[in-house]
């Protein structure tokens, strides 16, 4: 059974990050079940980020006792970040596990964690990886007793003469219930029941350190009784809102940023029921009629990361060097393992503005013609405390088949290439305007339309 | 309706400012011709006000702070038992000059401590138990203003504060990059026949109005900026560059109204004393040298700076030399003419907790009024809803 390529690019588009027009015809043999489940078999195996070794990173005070100035110390980090940052996105632009990539990415936004530790950083992207399918419960746990979370979020300060709230909020506002599901006692008396979680700082591995643990009684949820930080855990986990609260996100990432809130109840209910078992969620989500309804097409504004790595697959493109990706996602608003607080990118038209539009508008033509980009040479480093400059090439240089790309597809006149590139149609008087160039090549009617404000829309 | 009122209303109606033969006849006639400037100054994360403005005199902030209380070589005396960071150094002549205002204790009913909420509720103006998707700088932009560049983030993204229902603000990082990237056929051909569709509610609609009105913006803004040449010296950072961006815009009397500026890392929860000391020079630095170059630039009398911060901290240190997110903090004003200058208002009660936080006894939204109404010339009822006094200190 055949499969309209619209819908192809629909499925590519949100499971992935898009797909050229020769594989979208290939795979239209098949039918829409067999491609959707083509992707998540295809993301069942996982390869993790490796390019970071613990021994990288030295110890700060090692540092300064060997001499190594301080500055030093800091130029190898924002190295080693910046190495770890190409590392993922290397990893996006050549992977054929798409759909588990797309979901380490929800999970990277959803966990939201800046620290200036590269190791670190990367235990956690491989947890959100490791369990970017599984039960909740088990991310969740892995995430809360990872080293960098415990120390971006202050736990390992919180101790019983000196609770530090810091992870108590944020596991509740942000990464569970959602605002207005829990009180402040509820806040409060949580830090008491994760006092003593830390981590050991040779291993950099998750410690509970007893002697710093609260063993009093607390009141939670109007509960009594001597909780731990599991007991936590379990009872938010039991309180259906959280189930609502990751399904609202998810639907807003896959599906649409306006809410139908008769689908949200049937997901999370499903979810709940599931015990936040999120690949069963992910299937059913994919295989709902209405995920496919032309309301749920090219209505959503591409982040960043999906605008530069959809573009860069969608005509394989070959970049000599992999510091301009690490300073185009800064312009366009997201670096990789940087987001700009622990709620993450608020994404949708919050990622649109003056300045990031019109870069949108001009990056395609500029990489796809090898090269004429003007980037600021300096680009303030995206961490906010240290702000060391990071100075660079204004240079690059990027490879692309055009042969190929006007070859495969040389049929397609400029309407047929309208469908191929965008999921949104512009007005009429703007694709007349486009159009009324007659001395239009291929190449040039492929760049104006990927310049379009709608090549942004998925 | 006569033909010249005719040709003038249905150009507005499709963004007449693209056409430059009518930007200048219109602009004389828009009704609001204040040339007064709004700078606002935002310290992200939480800025810990009691270690900015220090109760140096009171034995219970020391009690609190028993590790990073500030002692006698860390601070500047004010006034009324209030002194200064001694970061804070180069403000201390502009105080003594009568030309800065310390509003203690300002907060709202129930104070959330979370960021982000937090910061919503000051960029909103809402209530603590009200969601508003509109900036009180945006709502500015849609009852007093017709362009985007009447309220100007400089910043690569547009906040919260100065997105309005109808008129967002605008975010711009460098102007002559931006010039050079919009003044392309393929953008004008773009302009010249979307301005007047496409224009719905949702994403597609909503990347046409801000391309629309980042070009028409961006040449306007370009114009003025060519106009003068800033020699002046800023610090070394983004804070400075930004300042400097500012008073540039100001010197060639651009019609700009509200800028908007953020300096972040305030969120100190622990080893808080260095961190914080190194972002207040930096925000000392900068402030005094935007004084001294608006003072050239013939500008100052015209300007109002307004600092804040989403919440202040927790009175008691914790066990690692930081503070963690409390409720009401201090606002800072700067200006030639203020109607009430040094410490305005009571200070802190460190006797009088809520549950270990300050209470307020300023809503933050009073001020708002006050700067919008006074200083800004618009219909603040409008725009701040809220049933609170105009504060009366512009």
């Amino acid at each position: 059974m055949a499969t309209p390529l619209g819908q192809i690019f629909h499925v590519y588009n949100r499971l992935g990050f898009g797909i050229n027009y020769a594989d979208a015809k290939l795979l239209s043999e098949k039918s829409l079940n067999e491609i959707i489940n083509g992707l998540i078999v295809t993301s069942t195996v996982a390869t993790y980020l490796t390019e970071i070794k613990k021994e990288d990173i030295p110890d700060k005070k090692d540092v300064i006792m060997d001499g190594m100035h301080k500055k030093e110390l800091q130029h190898l980090i924002n190295e080693k970040m910046k190495l770890l940052n190409s590392s993922w996105i290397k990893k996006l632009l050549e992977t054929k596990n798409v759909l588990l990539e797309k979901q380490t990415l929800f999970w990277h936004n959803h966990f939201a964690c800046r620290e200036r530790n590269p190791y670190l950083m990367q235990e956690l992207n491989n947890i959100h990886r490791k369990f970017a399918f599984s039960n909740f419960r088990d991310l969740l746990i892995n995430v809360s007793k990872s080293a960098v979370m415990l120390k971006f979020l202050n736990n390992q300060q919180n101790k019983k003469e000196h609770p530090n709230e810091n992870f108590a909020r944020e596991l509740m506002e942000l990464f569970t219930l959602g605002r207005g599901n829990y009180t402040e006692v509820d806040v409060k008396e949580s830090a008491r029941a994760f006092t003593g979680w830390g981590f050991n700082r040779e291993t950099m591995e998750f410690e509970f350190h007893e002697k710093q643990h609260d063993t009093g009684e607390k009141n939670i949820f109007n509960r009594k009784g001597n909780f731990g930080g599991e007991d936590v855990i379990n009872m938010i986990l039991s309180n259906k809102q959280t189930a609502y609260f990751i399904t609202r996100k998810m639907y807003k990432y896959y599906v649409n940023e306006s809410i139908n809130e008769d689908h949200i109840k049937e997901l999370a209910e499903f979810y709940y029921q599931n015990q936040y078992n999120t690949g069963a969620l992910l299937k059913k989500l994919f295989s709902s009629a209405w995920f496919f309804s032309p309301e749920n097409i090219g209505c959503n504004i591409k982040a960043p990361v999906e605008f530069l790595i959809g573009l860069s697959r969608q005509f394989n493109i070959k970049y000599s060097d992999h510091n301009v990706l690490f300073k185009i996602q800064n312009v366009l608003g997201q670096t990789l393992f940087y987001p700009p607080n622990v709620a993450g990118w608020p994404g949708g038209k919050a990622f649109i503005d003056s300045s990031t539009l019109i870069f949108r508008m001009k990056l395609p033509s500029a990489l796809l013609n090898n090269g004429e980009l003007e980037i600021d040479e300096k680009i303030d480093n995206p961490d906010d405390i240290n702000k060391e400059e990071i100075t660079g090439n204004k240079k690059f240089e990027t490879t692309v088949n055009w042969n190929n790309i006007i070859l495969s597809h040389q049929k397609l006149e400029f309407d047929a290439l309208l469908k191929v590139f965008l999921c949104r149609m512009p007005e009429q008087n703007v694709i007349d305007k486009i159009k009324s160039d007659t001395a239009l090549e291929k190449k040039e009617m492929i760049l104006k339309i990927i310049s379009l404000p709608e090549y942004s829309l998925i | 309706m006569n033909r010249r009122n005719f040709i003038l209303n249905s150009s507005l109606a499709s963004g007449y400012f693209l056409i430059p033969g009518f930007l200048k006849p219109l602009e004389r006639l828009l009704p609001n011709a204040s040339q007064k400037k709004l700078v606002v100054i935002q310290l992200s994360g939480g800025n810990d006000w009691l270690n900015t403005i220090v109760p140096y005199k009171n034995d219970l902030y020391f009690k609190s702070r028993p590790k990073i209380g500030l002692g006698e070589d860390m601070i500047l005396p004010l006034e009324k038992d209030l002194a200064l960071n001694r970061s804070l150094i180069k403000l201390k002549d502009v105080y003594d000059s009568g030309e800065m205002a310390v509003i203690n204790n300002v907060g709202y009913p129930n104070p959330d401590r979370s960021h982000f909420r937090s910061m919503d509720i000051w960029h909103s103006a809402s209530a603590s138990n009200e969601y508003i998707y509109t900036g009180w700088l945006g709502r500015f932009l849609d009852n007093e203003c017709k362009n985007s560049y009447e309220a100007v983030e400089v910043d690569k993204y547009l906040s919260l504060a100065l997105k309005g229902q109808k008129l967002n603000g605008l975010a711009i990082n460098n102007i002559n990059q931006l010039y050079k990237e919009v003044k392309t056929p393929f953008f004008n051909d773009l302009v010249s026949v979307a301005k007047n569709n496409s224009l719905n509610e949702d994403n597609q609609g909503y990347l046409y109005k801000t391309l629309i009105n980042t070009t028409s913006s961006t040449e306007y803004l370009f114009e003025k900026n060519k106009l003068i040449s800033n020699k002046t010296d800023y610090p070394n950072n983004e804070f400075g560059k930004q300042l400097k961006n500012i008073a540039t815009f100001i010197g060639a009397d651009s019609a700009t109204k509200v800028y908007y500026i953020s300096l972040s890392g305030f969120d100190t929860h622990a080893g808080q004393q260095p961190r914080q000391n190194k972002l207040l020079v930096d925000y000392a630095d900068g402030v005094s040298t935007f004084i001294k170059n608006l003072k050239e630039l013939n500008k100052w009398d015209d300007t109002l700076i307004f600092t804040f911060s989403e919440f202040g901290r927790r009175v008691e240190e914790n066990a690692s030399a930081g503070t963690d997110h409390g409720t009401a903090g201090n606002v800072l004003l700067f200006g030639k003419n203020l109607k009430k200058k040094g410490i305005i208002n009571e200070l802190p009660d460190l006797s009088n907790l809520d549950d270990g936080d300050l209470k307020f006894s300023v809503d933050f939204r009073s001020i708002y009024k006050n700067i919008l109404q006074s200083w800004l010339q618009a219909n603040a009822d409008k725009i701040i809803p809220a049933a609170v006094k105009d504060f009366g200190v512009v």
